[in-house]
């Protein structure tokens, strides 16, 4: 059992959903990263993501795009990241994920990625430009490596898609909530919730869902959790913490922290 | 055995191409490609595509012998396939009507594209306009300064110019901007990609629209030669004017295939824009192809005087045809370019586009080293109106 599995299980157990925190990997600059990771563990999330940055992130909204850029600008690179990420899973139970676009794991060749990425002691994978049709040689050099291959879901997927990806992923599956890009948003739209629902029959018996884009609060986390998903995933609201608050790393981490908190909190199930 | 043009077979051109694109566009993406499949096999669709591409856009246009040029090069007689005197200026129109139409049909009412040098910005306006559709437009910032006459254009046709802020705010930056928008907002709009470059469906269907050219020119050529020319040389950036002119010629053994990639200034520097000269195989928006990038993947900004040529990927239907060494990948500097732009301007009095003086001036070399009776057909490609201000400011001359 992989540790991404074995921790959805755990929170299961004790009623509780998972938060899965992004940040972007180098944002604002390589060093930074260890101590914001350890800020969002603290605070409570469950399974951190870090994006390996790309400079055509076609997925993501304004804010991860300038993140990007200043991860790059400071000099991050793939290697860099699969580094710093090994010293953060040394330190932490925390599972590790990595968020990247597929020129970057092509580039470096798929077996090498992979076989870097097992080193390295990363957990799983998402690659938001890789849909199941072109993933097969993916898919096989990830599990040979024991990584799990989170692919993603949207609005527009049918049912017949759904079950093809349910069957290539592992770890949890990425429910896209709306049309569009990676992004804070004031609310969670109604379709959100008919989309958890009209998907979770298909999801629940093989891995868990986990609703990321747009969710930036805690009655966020809360209402898609009361849909029936296992987890939520976070990524601008953090990101827009490091960026205000780049030039003072001390209140960025307790900010970070604190958001955290308050979104985790959220994710524990009311009766419990 | 699989001839080269009945590829792609299942979206791919042997490895290439492909549909490398976010979960939200699949479903988007099997539609376009179903309907476009039916118009294709509709006499109606055709039919009506044929009378715009003639009555509207001016097709077919000629094929015309080069006799002073030739003269001057004392070698293989050059022939120049007109695009430039289709409708808007150059080849673009063909694709934009025919994928205009298909938007129409498949009930879509807003139509987005993205454009560089601004020609196929002005296309899909020219083409939108007629069938009564919103157009909105993205192009970088740094485009949108140095092509304004272009921006204006494009308003007066009813168009919407979105500025791209992000990244190089360049070609590449309006592509990834447009993807964003039709993530988006995919239920009530077409994306109308200017070249054949993209996830499969668009490489084939921009062809397929794009063929026109070498259909017509094969008959032509025929009418005043009595037989297949021995090369044809078209200018490649994202490379639709180049597959156009190839692709009814692709199993013709006989016929050499030219793509002319802009050297900028010169490969060595770094400064250029030859994808499948010096770049590598990767995947960038949506397709597997030759992609310029550095060692980790990420994608590089480029260079030509040429903004139409200024892009880092290449149609994957190009990267084939190099793999196959079915067609040979050659470039153009800046200088050539601009020196080929000067001499057929002299010669033969027509005012060529930065992007297709770059096959201009690799033709002009071919010529020499080949004989009399041989010939050269070069596609030129678009006008040069627009390019007016940039080859003042490179002859560095007041205007």
């Amino acid at each position: 059992m992989t540790r991404i599995t074995e921790t959805f299980q755990k929170l299961k157990t004790h009623r509780e959903a998972a938060l899965i925190g992004y940040v972007t990997a180098g944002d604002p600059e390589p060093q930074s990263t260890p101590k914001i990771a350890e800020a969002l563990i603290e605070g409570g999330v469950d399974i951190l993501e870090l994006g390996l940055p790309f400079s055509d992130p076609i997925a993501d909204g304004p804010t991860i795009q300038a993140a990007s850029g200043r991860a790059l600008d400071a000099g991050t690179t793939p290697r860099k990241v699969l580094e710093t990420s090994r010293k953060i899973r040394q330190a932490h139970d925390t599972p590790l994920v990595i968020m990247t676009y597929y020129n970057p794991v092509f580039r470096m060749g798929l077996n090498r990625f992979f076989r870097l990425a097992k080193e390295c002691l990363i957990d799983g994978i998402i690659v938001p430009d890789l849909p199941v049709e072109e993933g097969g040689d993916y898919t096989q050099a990830a599990s040979a490596s024991g990584i799990d291959t989170i692919f993603l879901a949207a609005p527009s997927t049918s049912t017949q898609r759904l079950r093809k990806i349910v069957k290539c992923s592992s770890g949890f599956l990425y429910l896209v909530s709306h049309f569009g890009v990676t992004g804070a948003k004031a609310q969670v739209e109604q379709s959100t919730i008919q989309l958890i629902k009209k998907v979770l029959p298909h999801t629940r018996a093989h891995v868990p869902l986990a609703v990321g884009f747009g969710v930036s609060k805690p009655e966020h986390a809360r209402c898609i959790i009361e849909a029936g998903a296992d987890g939520v995933i976070v990524g601008s609201t953090f990101v827009n913490i490091i960026a205000k608050n780049r030039n003072n790393m001390n209140k960025m981490l307790e900010e970070l922290s604190e958001t955290a908190h308050k979104i985790k909190t959220a994710t524990l199930r009311a009766d419990s | 055995m699989k001839k080269l043009t009945d590829y792609p077979i299942k979206g791919k051109f042997g490895k290439y191409g492909g549909t490398y694109v976010p979960e939200t566009l699949m479903a988007a993406i099997s539609e376009l490609e179903k309907a476009y499949l039916q118009a294709k096999r509709d006499t109606t669709f055709r039919k009506e595509l044929q009378r715009y591409l003639s009555d509207y856009a001016g097709r077919p246009t000629p094929l015309y012998y080069a006799a002073n040029l030739t003269r001057k090069m004392g070698g293989a007689k050059i022939y120049l396939k007109r695009e430039d005197l289709a409708h808007g200026g150059a080849h673009k129109i063909n694709n934009t009507l025919g994928q205009a139409l298909l938007a129409k049909r498949m009930g879509k009412k807003r139509v987005i594209a993205e454009t560089g040098a601004g020609q196929h910005g002005v296309a899909t306006a020219i083409a939108c306009a007629t069938l009564g559709l919103k157009a909105e437009v993205y192009m970088g910032e740094e485009d949108m300064k140095r092509q304004r006459l272009n921006v204006f254009r494009m308003k007066l046709l009813d168009a919407e110019v979105h500025p791209v802020k992000s990244g190089s705010k360049t070609l590449k930056d309006s592509i990834n901007e447009a993807l964003r928008d039709w993530v988006t907002n995919i239920e009530t709009t077409y994306y109308l990609i200017g070249s054949v470059v993209g996830p499969h469906p668009y490489p084939m269907m921009v062809r397929d629209f794009q063929s026109v050219i070498g259909k017509e020119l094969k008959k032509q050529i025929m009418h005043k030669e009595e037989r297949l020319p021995d090369a044809l040389v078209a200018c490649v950036g994202g490379g639709s004017n180049a597959i156009g002119t190839f692709y009814p010629f692709e199993d013709y053994a006989t016929v050499k295939l030219y793509g002319v990639e802009a050297a900028g200034e010169g490969i060595a520097t770094g400064k250029h824009a030859a994808s499948l000269g010096a770049g590598a195989e990767g995947v960038f928006h949506g397709m597997l192809t030759y992609v310029l990038q550095d060692n980790d993947g990420q994608i590089q900004n480029t260079h030509s005087l040429s903004a139409g040529l200024d892009y880092p990927g290449v149609g994957p239907e190009h990267s084939f045809l190099k793999a196959f060494r079915r067609a040979e990948y050659v470039s153009a500097t800046d200088k050539e370019a601009a020196d080929a732009f000067l001499t057929l301007s002299k010669e033969e009095g027509i005012l060529p586009a930065l992007e297709s003086a770059h096959a201009l001036a690799y033709a002009m070399k071919l010529a020499t080293q080949m004989r009399k009776d041989e010939t050269i057909v070069v596609t030129l490609s678009g006008r040069g109106d627009k390019d007016v201000e940039t080859i003042a400011e490179y002859l560095k001359v007041k205007i």
